[in-house]
């Protein structure tokens, strides 16, 4: 049954992400990107983080894409024309490391399940049933500076943001 | 019936190539930050499939910082989206060429 969750929820984001940079439009784009977010939230939820499924599909979809669509309606992009003269280079760099990708993991996927015992640290902060409760706990004790310096992060690039898309005042005149 | 390790890093790998696919070929700067989420995404996925699979916190607290950063570099993103395209009027990235040699 979780295989084919597994099997459903990757079909869906690999098929969504190759649309996300295959269709031209970029509307189109942005809604396939929303499905695919959709589709890792509920890939997060059938791996026990029920808070970040949440959270992703408030931030991500509710948030970021929203902005992505606004700025595609205030700019006006309907089609784009072509695309780049890089695809050659793009493909040299990107066919050989999945190749070299996929290798490594078939080689190393044995050892990887069956020396799991020797990965598995010992579990100081293990994934209960209240993921929420745990997460919390675990961020504000633990990782309570991190914390800061994230709503550091945030505050400067709200003030870069509007100070880069702003208007200057004299500017309408001149 | 659980699922191995190894499938989540495919498709993470996956996800990540199309996204480095995406900001290398693509021409429209949108498309190329769209491309940039992607691949913040798929290393979202590599987290939280190895905080399950180590039984750690730890892996979920760090999708979380990277949500937020991912958030804050979208409001910048598309700030400077907008004001390239006050100042040339087109999104076109090989239009921009003012800071190449």
């Amino acid at each position: 049954m979780s295989q084919l969750f597994f099997g459903y929820f990757a079909g869906m984001i690999a098929i969504t992400s190759i649309l996300v940079v295959a269709l031209r439009n970029p509307v189109y784009s942005a809604l396939s990107l929303l499905v695919m977010f959709f589709h890792v939230a509920g890939l997060f939820i059938t791996l026990h983080a029920e808070f970040l499924a949440a959270v992703q599909i408030i931030v991500y979809a509710g948030a970021i894409l929203v902005l992505y669509l606004f700025v595609v309606m205030i700019l006006n992009v309907t089609q784009d024309d072509r695309y780049h003269s890089q695809w050659r280079i793009a493909g040299v760099v990107c066919i050989p490391l999945f190749i070299e990708s996929i290798l490594l993991l078939s080689g190393g996927a044995g050892a990887l399940n069956t020396g799991s015992s020797s990965l598995q640290s010992e579990p100081h902060e293990a994934i209960t049933a209240n993921n929420t409760l745990a997460i919390g706990k675990t961020l504000f004790s633990t990782y309570l500076f991190p914390f800061e310096v994230a709503s550091l992060v945030l505050l400067v690039a709200m003030i870069g943001a509007i100070v880069i898309a702003k208007r200057d005042i004299g500017e309408r005149d001149a | 019936m659980t699922i191995p390790i190894s499938y989540y890093l495919i498709l993470s790998a996956i996800v990540f190539f199309t996204g480095v696919m995406g900001v290398l070929i693509r021409r429209n700067i949108i498309a190329i930050l769209l491309s940039v989420e992607l691949m913040l995404n798929a290393t979202n996925i590599n987290f939280v499939a190895f905080s399950h699979h180590l039984q750690d916190l730890g892996g979920q607290v760090f999708v979380f910082f990277a949500l937020t950063v991912a958030a804050a570099e979208v409001a910048v993103g598309l700030a400077i989206i907008i004001a390239l395209h006050r100042s040339r009027s087109t999104i076109n990235v090989e239009e921009f060429n003012l800071l190449k040699w």
